[in-house]
C-alpha cells in the first residue's frame, strides 16, 4: 500500500488507463497545463490525446459524445457542477438515450469528470452539487467517490464502462490523503462501502460528507454510540442491499449530503428504504443536507448553509432519543 | 466536374425515392383516427436535391448526422426504405426497433448517426465524429445536416469553432428553407446568407442553389475532398424550400407564407429540373423516365406494405438497450 492524495489518485487512474488503451483521450478546459488531476498527462500522451478545449461546454461535450459513438473513449473534465447545465442537452438528450433511441446500435463510452462541491468560497456559480439531476436520467451512471482508494478504482471502472458516466469528484477532497495498493485494481459499480461498522444508527453519506460522517462516528463512539457509516460510492447503479441490510441492523437512518435537501439523493434513498425496509425502521428517516438556497459567497453564510458535523450529531441524537 | 449519366440517373432515382416516400408518409398520417403514422413527423418534400447531392459525394463508410427533417438524409445515405418506413411507423422491423421513430432514425452500418428531435444537436456530434476520424487517421468524413434555424443555436457556433480550431474532416450543410417552424429567417437570423457565418470561424463558406442537385453535388464534393485531405471543415448553405408544413400536423401553413411563394419555389423543383435536363440533353427518353418513376413508386409501395404488415415490438423491447451490457427486467 502507498499513501496518495485524492487528486493524484485520479491522475494515476487516467495515466494507467491511457497507457492501457490508446482510444482514451482526455479533454476539457485548462487541462493541459493543470497542476491537479490531469497534471503531466500531455507530456506522456501528447496533444492529440490531451486536448485543451475552448470555454464552450455544449460544443465540446457534444463533440465528446460524437467521438464516443465512433470509437474514441473520451474522458471530459467539466470544471464545476455549475457548468453542467450548459452542456446537459448533450448529456441528457444525446449521450444518455442515444443507445436506447437507436435500438441498441450505438454505445457511448464517455466519462464526464466534475470536481464539484461547495466550501471553497466558490459562490453562486462555482459550488453546486448536481448529482441528483443526473441520477434521475435513465442511461447515465453516476459515481461519487469519497476517498483516494475509491476514486482511483472507480475511475478505472468508469473509463472501461461502455456507457456515459457522470463522475463526481469534490474540490475539498482533492488534497485529502489515503492508502491505495501499489498494483492495478478497480472497483465494480454498484457496491457500497461500509466505511465504518456500527450497530446503533446508520449514516449514509456521499462525497465530502463521508469524512464528516466518519468524524461524527468517532466523536460519538466516545459517548458509547456505535455509528455505521455507509458510502454508496455509485448512485447509479445503487447498492440497495448494503443499505437495507444496515437498516435492518440499526433501525435508524440519517442520510447526509451536501446538495440541497429538496429532491436530493437523500429523497430517493429514503424512499427506497421506506418502500423496501419500512418494517425494520424504529424511527423516521432523517436527512441532513444543504438548505434549499443557492450558495452565498461570504464565508459565514456559506458555512451556515452546508451540513456539518454538529448537524449530523444532532440528527443522530434525535433518532436515538426515540424509543 | 465529371458526372456520368449513370450517376445522374442514380441521383434522380434517389430524389424520387425520397419524394414518393415522403408523400406516402403524408398519406399514412392523414388517415385520421386510423392513422398509421403518428407523432411528430417532418417531411422533406422539396429539399431532396440537398440530401441526394451531398450523399452522392460520400462513401458508405462516411458518416452523417441529421435533423428532425431527416428521412431524406437517411434514404440518400443508403438506409433501406423498408426499415426507415417501419421505424416511422414504430414497428419491430424499423432500423431502431421502433424505439426511435421519425426523429431518431439511425443505421450505423451505413454511417447514419441519427435524426434528432433537438434543433442543432447533431452539429457538435459531427464535430466529435470528425475528431474520432482524425485520431484514427482514416480517410472518412462526417457531414452534418441542419436547418437555417439551427444556425442560431449555440451548438452550431461552438461546434464549428471547435471543428475549425482542430481542423476536423467535417462538412456542415445548412439547409436554408427560410423558416424555423413558422418563424421566417428574416425575423430570426441576423444575416441573409448563413454561409457568411463561416467568416467568423475562418473556414470557407459556400452558397449553393439547393434546388439543383448537380450544383449541390459539386459544392459538397469539393468540401468533402477538402475534408479528406485534412484541410478542415466547410460550411455550405443550400437555398431550398419545404413544400409542406413544418410537420405533417401543421394547420397554419398558409398564415406565415403566401401560396404564391410556395408555387414559385415549386417551379424550381429539383426533380423536375433534372427530368427536363434528361430529356433536353438526350440522357433519357421520356418513356424511360416514366419507367423509373413507376419502378420507384412501386418500391415505395412495397416499403409501405412491409412496414404496415410488420409487427409492433413486444413490450419487453421497452426495457432493452438502456445500458450497454446491462439487462433490465420489469
Amino acid at each position: 500500500m502507498k499513501e496518495i492524495l485524492y487528486r493524484d489518485a485520479i491522475n494515476e487512474a487516467l495515466r494507467e488507463e491511457m497507457q492501457r488503451d490508446k482510444s482514451i483521450i482526455v479533454m476539457g478546459e485548462d487541462i493541459k497545463w493543470s497542476i491537479w488531476a490531469t497534471k503531466g498527462l500531455v507530456d506522456e500522451f501528447g496533444e492529440d490525446r490531451v486536448r485543451n478545449t475552448p470555454i464552450s461546454e455544449l460544443g465540446f461535450v457534444g463533440a465528446a459524445v460524437g467521438a464516443a459513438m465512433t470509437g474514441t473513449r473520451p474522458v471530459v473534465e467539466i470544471m464545476f457542477d455549475d457548468l453542467l447545465p450548459i452542456c446537459s442537452e448533450q448529456i441528457v438528450n444525446q449521450a444518455a438515450r442515444m443507445r436506447y433511441m437507436f435500438g441498441g446500435q450505438t454505445k457511448v463510452p464517455l466519462v464526464i469528470r466534475v470536481p464539484g462541491g461547495a466550501g471553497v468560497s466558490g459562490a453562486g456559480h462555482h459550488s453546486e452539487s448536481l448529482e441528483a439531476w443526473f441520477m434521475h436520467i435513465p442511461g447515465l451512471k453516476v459515481v461519487i467517490p469519497s476517498t483516494p482508494y475509491d476514486v482511483k478504482g472507480l475511475l478505472k471502472t468508469a473509463i472501461r464502462d461502455d456507457n456515459p458516466v457522470i463522475f463526481k469528484e469534490h474540490k475539498r477532497l482533492y488534497s485529502t490523503k489515503g492508502e491505495i495498493p501499489e498494483d492495478d485494481y478497480s472497483i465494480p459499480f454498484g457496491q457500497a462501502d461500509i466505511k465504518k461498522e456500527g450497530k446503533d444508527v446508520t449514516i449514509i453519506a456521499t462525497s465530502y460528507m463521508v469524512l464528516e460522517a466518519l468524524s461524527v462516528a468517532e466523536t460519538l463512539s466516545k459517548e458509547g454510540i456505535s455509528v455505521e457509516v455507509i458510502d454508496p460510492r455509485t448512485l447509479v447503479p445503487l447498492d440497495k442491499k448494503t443499505i437495507i441490510d444496515s437498516v435492518k441492523k440499526t433501525g435508524k437512518v440519517v442520510i447526509v449530503h451536501e446538495a440541497c435537501k429538496r429532491c436530493g439523493i437523500g429523497a430517493e434513498i429514503a424512499a427506497i428504504i421506506a418502500e423496501e425496509a419500512f418494517d425494520y425502521l424504529d424511527a423516521p428517516i432523517k436527512r441532513v443536507a444543504r438548505l434549499d438556497v443557492p450558495i452565498p459567497f461570504s464565508r459565514p453564510l456559506e458555512n451556515c448553509l452546508l451540513p456539518n458535523k454538529e448537524d449530523i450529531i444532532k440528527a443522530v441524537k434525535e433518532l436515538l432519543a426515540i424509543r | 466536374m465529371n458526372l456520368s449519366n449513370e450517376k445522374l440517373i442514380e441521383m434522380y432515382r434517389k430524389m424520387l425515392e425520397i419524394r414518393y416516400f415522403e408523400e406516402k408518409i403524408g398519406e399514412l398520417f392523414v388517415l385520421g383516427a386510423l392513422a398509421y403514422a403518428r407523432g411528430f413527423i417532418h417531411l422533406y418534400v422539396g429539399e431532396e436535391a440537398v440530401a441526394v447531392g451531398v450523399c452522392a459525394g460520400l462513401r458508405k463508410e462516411d458518416y452523417i448526422t441529421s435533423t428532425h427533417r431527416g428521412h431524406g438524409h437517411c434514404i440518400a445515405k443508403g438506409v433501406q426504405l423498408n426499415n426507415v418506413m417501419a421505424e416511422i411507423l414504430g414497428k419491430q422491423t424499423g432500423c431502431c426497433k421502433g424505439k426511435g421513430g421519425s426523429m431518431h432514425i439511425a443505421d450505423v452500418n451505413v454511417g447514419v448517426l441519427g435524426t434528432s428531435g433537438i434543433v442543432g444537436a447533431g452539429i457538435p456530434l459531427a464535430t466529435g465524429v470528425g475528431l474520432s476520424i482524425k485520431l484514427k487517421g482514416s480517410e472518412q468524413v462526417c457531414v452534418s445536416f441542419f436547418g437555417d434555424a439551427a444556425s442560431n443555436t449555440g451548438a452550431f457556433h461552438e461546434a464549428i469553432n471547435l471543428a475549425a480550431v482542430w481542423k476536423l474532416p467535417v462538412v456542415f450543410i445548412c439547409e436554408n428553407n427560410l423558416y424555423g417552424i413558422t418563424v421566417s429567417a428574416a425575423e430570426s437570423t441576423s444575416v441573409k446568407d448563413i454561409a457568411d457565418r463561416s467568416k467568423g470561424y475562418g473556414i470557407p463558406g459556400v452558397i449553393v442553389d439547393g434546388m439543383d442537385v448537380i450544383a449541390v453535388y459539386e459544392a459538397a464534393s469539393e468540401a468533402i475532398k477538402r475534408a479528406r485531405e485534412g484541410l478542415g471543415p466547410t460550411l455550405i448553405e443550400c437555398k431550398t424550400y419545404r413544400y409542406r408544413g413544418h410537420s405533417v400536423m401543421e394547420q397554419w401553413a398558409q398564415a406565415y407564407r403566401k401560396p404564391e411563394e410556395v408555387e414559385e419555389w415549386k417551379r424550381k423543383d429539383c426533380i423536375l429540373k433534372l427530368r427536363t435536363k434528361f430529356i433536353q440533353t438526350n440522357i433519357l427518353e421520356e418513356e424511360k423516365i416514366c419507367d423509373i418513376e413507376k419502378e420507384v413508386k412501386s418500391r415505395v409501395e412495397e416499403a409501405s406494405n412491409f412496414a404496415l404488415q410488420s409487427p409492433y415490438p413486444e413490450n419487453e423491447e421497452a426495457i432493452k438497450d438502456i445500458y450497454a451490457e446491462v439487462e433490465m427486467s420489469f
